[in-house]
């Protein structure tokens, strides 16, 4: 391996046969860029579909109210189902064990926002200060609501970092300013970001007791939204998640006499069910990038053999020569698989980098929906080389040692 | 030099059984030129793959500057040809993609001569054969006398103790072929032995002594006077 005198004699010939080590080396090459790239994109669409699922807490849980389709106990499809603070204080109680956070919501519709004589255009939601944590909301300035704004009934809002950039650029700080939401004000306590992006920062939230009396709620509710307590187990959680959403269903469809099969009188959405569906298409993505990888692999294996075969066929002739001038037969063998792994080593590494390089340069740039910076794992990467090496080695290994096994006379005939 | 006793050797054709060579007894000393003369299928070829290690002997001795060369493994083999022997054959069997200075250093990788030294020998050797200015020239740019002559120079780089030839002019035409010759008598003069196999009487009548070979068995050797190819070379 380190001598000296082999190397140089095997840089003769690669040198002599360019364009054989070429076509070795791209076959090589390119099986490696391709399982990369495959393998980044696999990646990439993990990282897209976690980022989807980042937006809200993992083990949320949603409540819509719709409309009901089924009769139902002499009642007609068609009615619209409207929460009251009792089922949400209900659900409080009969689960009490089983919610981490728990927050209802309470849409302003048509309300006006204003600031100074700017008319803005954002939704107005009463939350509970829990809520925080449900919609994964992180504070930049100020503070959340808490409990104390519940209960007195606060007139102060949130407002979120792009509101902020938006409307308030020319102030140091919009803490202390007052917001006119359809002529009432509140003032302004804190900043919040989402760690889904801006996309979901075009909320102000004030307290959910504050909107019920302002804006005329009564007790009544839009949305009810929860989140359970952190299982470390997967599936776990998945069986948790899908317990609780029954028996949220139970209560709610008995408490408004829905009929049990009616699917849009009331509406559960539950992302860890969703993310286990996606889960599971995931592996099965990966697994189908990492079997079209492996055969991609397997491709140059063959390649690699194949050339090696033409290789010693070609050089039967000069195998036989150096061998009547003295050579040992492990002196062929050495020779043709130092060369066919240096071949193999330069190459595998020439592919890894150029795609580990595009998946480095272009990856953080892809803005597809599902598809978030692929990326692979250079370990991984670096492993499937040195299998590639080792197998090239192996597919080389054989023709080699019958090379050496030639009879000189024979070899010599060769034409 | 070269000592054979009773040497057979025969091949194995499917059922049948090729007796080749059928009892040789013949010996060669330092510093001859021996012609190995017959038609074919009178195994000539066989009997210098043996002296050349490139077969196996069935039976007999053969001993080669007293070292008797038997059960030989391939390393063993390919110690002692590169050690001993220097090839010349018919076809000239330079490798192709590498110059004639490279083909002529390359028994000397083998005898694990550093890459300075190689070159200067293989220059040294070409100079002998009167290519030096060749040095750089692949076979392909060279004529087949000069492909001859590189593979003379080659086989004489090793410093083998023997140098065997299998129908060194088989491929020139005759006035290439007293060069050959001429060169291989100059390369004997300096007291090298030569084994020469050939099927040419005016190529076997440039060695000094020719061997007779018929049906595997000798059938006639004798000493004779050497024509000298110098004199068809202007």
């Amino acid at each position: 391996m380190f001598d000296l005198e082999r190397w140089q004699e095997i840089f003769d010939t690669i040198r002599k046969n360019k364009l054989r080590t070429f076509l070795t080396g791209l076959s090589v090459a390119s099986g490696i860029f391709i399982l990369v790239i495959l393998l980044g994109f696999g990646q990439g669409m993990q990282n897209g579909i976690a980022k989807e699922f980042e937006q809200d807490a993992a083990t949320s849980v949603w409540v819509w109210p719709g409309v009901t389709t089924k009769e139902y106990k002499g009642m007609n499809p068609g009615r619209r189902i409207q929460l009251r603070n009792e089922n949400y204080d209900f659900i409080a109680l009969l689960l009490e064990d089983q919610i981490e956070n728990k927050s209802p919501r309470l849409f302003i519709r048509n309300s006006f926002v204003n600031y100074g004589n700017e008319t803005l255009a954002y939704n107005v939601q009463g939350v509970s200060p829990q809520f925080q944590f449900i919609e994964n909301e992180f504070i930049s300035q100020g503070r959340f609501l808490n409990q104390k704004d519940e209960d007195v009934k606060s007139k102060i809002a949130i407002i979120s970092n792009k509101i902020n950039r938006e409307v308030f650029q020319k102030l140091d700080s919009p803490i202390g300013e007052f917001l006119d939401i359809s002529g009432i004000s509140f003032k302004i306590v804190g900043v919040y970001g989402d760690v889904g992006g801006e996309r979901e920062e075009d909320r102000i939230y004030i307290p959910l007791s504050t909107a019920q009396q302002v804006f005329n709620g009564a007790n009544r509710l839009n949305n009810l939204a929860y989140t359970l307590p952190p299982v470390d187990d997967f599936d776990a959680a998945v069986a948790q998640s899908i317990k609780f959403k029954n028996t949220l269903k139970t209560y709610l469809q008995q408490a408004h006499t829905v009929a049990p099969d009616d699917t849009s009188a009331i509406q559960i959405y539950n992302p860890m069910e969703e993310a286990k569906r996606f889960y599971s298409l995931m592996g099965g993505i990966k697994f189908f990038f990492w079997f079209v990888g492996v055969c991609t692999i397997i491709a140059g294996i063959v390649g690699v053999s194949n050339i090696m075969l033409i290789v010693v066929k070609e050089r039967t002739r000069e195998i036989g020569i150096r061998k009547a001038l003295g050579a040992k037969p492990w002196s062929i063998v050495g020779m043709i698989l130092h060369e066919a792994i240096f071949i193999t080593a330069i190459a595998g590494f020439t592919g890894l980098i150029l795609s580990m390089g595009l998946l480095e340069i272009v990856g953080p740039h892809v803005e597809v929906d599902y598809v978030l910076n692929p990326s692979v794992d250079f370990n991984v990467a670096l492993t499937t080389v040195f299998v590639l090496i080792f197998a090239g080695a192996v597919a080389g290994f054989f023709p080699a040692w019958r090379a050496a096994k030639i009879h000189v006379i024979e070899a010599l005939r060769d034409e | 030099m070269i000592e054979i006793k009773n040497l057979h050797k025969s091949y194995k054709m499917g059922s049948n059984s090729l007796h080749v060579l059928k009892g040789i007894n013949f010996s060669v000393e330092e510093g001859e030129l021996v012609a190995i003369m017959g038609s074919s299928g009178s195994g000539k070829s066989t009997l210098l793959n043996i002296l050349g290690m490139l077969d196996e002997l069935d039976e007999g001795s053969y001993t080669l500057d007293g070292v008797p060369i038997k059960n030989l493994n391939e390393t063993k083999a390919a110690n002692y040809r590169n050690k001993f022997l220097g090839f010349v054959f018919q076809s000239f069997n330079l490798i192709n993609y590498k110059n004639a200075m490279e083909n002529v250093a390359l028994p000397l990788y083998y005898q694990k001569v550093g890459r300075k030294e190689r070159q200067e020998k293989a220059l040294k050797y070409l100079d002998q054969v009167g290519l030096k200015e060749w040095a750089t020239h692949l076979p392909s740019e060279l004529s087949g006398g000069q492909k001859q002559r590189v593979a003379i120079a080659r086989a004489m780089a090793a410093e083998p103790k023997v140098l065997l030839a299998d129908e060194p002019t088989g491929a020139l035409d005759s006035k290439t072929s007293y060069e050959v010759m001429d060169l291989i008598q100059k390369i004997n003069d300096q007291g090298n032995t030569i084994l020469i196999v050939t099927h040419e009487p005016d190529i076997a009548n440039m060695c000094k002594r020719i061997v007779h070979l018929k049906d595997g068995i000798i059938i006639e050797d004798k000493k004779i006077e050497q024509i000298r190819a110098a004199q068809y070379v202007q």
